[in-house]
């Protein structure tokens, strides 16, 4: 079986969930190969767990500058792996980063890239859903090595226990003349919940929810699920959430199994957003609200009596279970 | 200071898009095109230093001759020159494509010291593009910036991503990509529309992009779509007006689909 090249999304400590995602992905090409990319000490600590779910080989592309750079570091080994072991395919999460570094690395190879995948057969076709939700395209790579960005919760991580053999990757110095260098790092505010493009479960409030403080209530159900919290544009432009947080057409995209829709219109760009949500529920006063039109289960009445007896009985619920 | 806006004309998202049976392009026939909001955003962070410093501001755009009306946009809102990259032989072009094209068109613009570019467009959501553009010209990518300085010949910008918040730092020149967080775009006044009829557009081709290459092998896209299938709408399912338990009802639905 051919290798196939994951990039390894880790923050030196912990492998991220989307990487188990893109080994199961992997599988379904060849024998998936993590690359890992990181100051030296971090393939070690991360060995275990990739061969865990399923990597064969752990590449290790270890410098001390490599956290010190934007995206270029992770493009060289990636690079390098590919000349090296002339994979089937390389998979690269399709977060901000994945995507920077997955085009560069095409870009480089002369390779067919695919951005967002679904799913993804044993013949290297992708499925991509494509202007936020009204296509199903199916795609494949007809030139070159195919560089594929795997969309964060598309595929189910699978556990494989069984050993990864190492290979060590020793990719050029960074040039600090074509490189942007990385001299502060602050984490996001997130807290203990989900990231908003993993989570199952999404809650998001829109400028009905009235100001910064009527989100308290957004973020007591969606703490009550265990979800992300998410909200409009309208919400984002009113100074109610932060930017981050914002799901849309100029937002992040979400497609968990449940989207709570508080106080939020269904303007188109909202709905491009949060369409292919497995299931759709919306709180809206407004009867014409276009978002009842495509909720699973609409309720019209006032978010703030609703949601607080929804939040406590959906509390009550998992306290149970 | 010599600075090239990338821009690119996309259809409204406010309207419905789609996709052409015959080769699964966007069906530009059916579409609204406007100039891309967070261009306008780039453009204006060009402008502010351009008050700031002395700068020339070209801008560039790839697309078919509607395009020209994005490049006047820019022009309007205060760019001295536009380079319109017009082919037919690059309808439908892929990330990479788009980006050799917009760097073999940076290239022709003399001692270029930024590019500055939206971080992504809303029809293609690749977000890949500018990065392509800074590998394909050698120049540090200095993307998803919500904050940019620009002094001493360096960049320092934060840049704003799921994964958090970073400082940049890069010397010029440099390729930077904004975020829709950075500014609030000015509008073209009247004199500047008038202004924007007077100044230089150069239409270029891939001959002129790009004189030594054999063109009988070009390759506007390295994959194929193999099928396109528009998603059924959603149809709405149960609605229920709160009787004072809708909160309660609507929990009751969220157990029996196995939800919570």
């Amino acid at each position: 079986m051919p290798d196939v090249l994951v990039l390894v999304d880790h923050d030196g400590e912990r492998v991220n969930k989307t990487t188990y995602e893109l080994l199961a992905a992997a599988r379904r090409l060849g024998d998936p190969a993590a690359v890992v990319v990181g100051p030296p000490g971090t393939a070690a600590r991360l060995r275990e767990s990739l061969a865990r779910y399923g990597a064969t080989s752990v590449h290790a592309a270890e410098f001390a500058q490599a956290a010190d750079f934007l995206v270029t570091p992770a493009v060289d080994a990636l690079e390098l792996a590919v000349s090296e072991t002339s994979p089937a395919a390389v998979l690269v999460p399709a977060t901000t980063d994945g995507r920077e570094v997955a085009a560069r690395l095409a870009a480089r190879l002369d390779a067919g890239l695919l951005i967002d995948a679904v799913d993804l057969d044993s013949s290297g076709v992708v499925t991509q859903i494509v202007f936020g939700g009204s296509y199903t395209v199916r795609s494949q790579v007809t030139h070159g090595t195919p560089v594929i960005t795997v969309r964060p919760g598309a595929f189910e991580p699978e556990e494989l226990p069984g050993g990864a053999a190492e290979w060590t990757l020793v990719p050029p110095a960074v040039d600090p003349t074509t490189s942007a260098r990385i001299t502060d790092r602050r984490t996001v505010l997130a807290g203990d919940r989900p990231g908003l493009t993993e989570a199952a479960v999404v809650v998001s409030g829109g400028r009905g929810v009235g100001g910064a403080h009527g989100f308290e209530v957004v973020e007591e159900l969606a703490d009550a699920f265990g979800g992300a919290v998410g909200a409009s544009r309208a919400a984002v432009d009113a100074g109610y959430y932060p930017h981050q947080f914002q799901v849309g057409q100029t937002g992040k995209s979400v497609s968990p199994q449940l989207y709570v829709a508080l106080g939020i219109s269904g303007a188109i760009q909202h709905l491009a957003g949060m369409q292919t949500s497995k299931t759709i529920v919306a709180v809206n006063k407004d009867p014409e609200a276009p978002i009842l039109d495509l909720a699973d289960y609409g309720v019209v009445g006032d978010l703030f009596a609703v949601t607080p007896q929804l939040t406590q009985e959906v509390a009550a619920r998992r306290a149970v279970g | 200071m010599n600075i090239v806006v990338l821009v690119k004309q996309v259809p409204d998202t406010g309207a419905e898009r789609t996709l052409s049976q015959a080769d699964h392009l966007l069906d530009r026939e059916d579409a609204d095109l406007v100039l891309d909001e967070i261009n306008e955003r780039a453009t204006e962070e060009a402008l502010s230093l351009k008050e700031s410093a002395d700068a020339h501001i070209t801008v560039v755009s790839m697309g078919p001759d509607s395009a020209r009306e994005a490049i006047r946009k820019v022009l309007a809102m205060g760019a001295d020159r536009g380079i319109h990259i017009c082919d037919d032989r690059l309808r439908g072009a892929d990330v990479l494509t788009t980006a050799k094209a917009l760097a073999a068109a940076v290239r022709t613009v003399e001692d270029v010291d930024l590019v500055l570019a939206g971080d992504t467009t809303t029809d293609g959501r690749a977000s890949a593009v500018p990065a392509v553009v800074a590998d394909l010209l050698a120049l540090p990518q200095v993307t998803h910036v919500r904050k940019l300085d620009v002094d001493a010949g360096r960049v320092r910008a934060e840049r704003e991503t799921e994964n958090g918040e970073v400082t940049l730092d890069a010397p010029l020149p440099a390729l930077v990509s904004v975020t829709e967080k950075i500014n609030e775009p000015r509008y073209p006044s009247f004199k500047g529309i008038m202004a924007a009829k007077k100044k230089p557009v150069d239409t270029v081709d891939l001959d002129d992009l790009f004189p030594d290459a054999d063109h009988t092998a070009f390759l506007v896209t390295r994959t194929r779509v193999l099928e396109a299938v528009p998603r059924p709408p959603r149809s709405a399912g149960t609605r229920i007006t709160d009787d004072g338990s809708a909160g309660r009802q609507l929990a009751a639905y969220l157990i029996a689909q196995k939800l919570v």
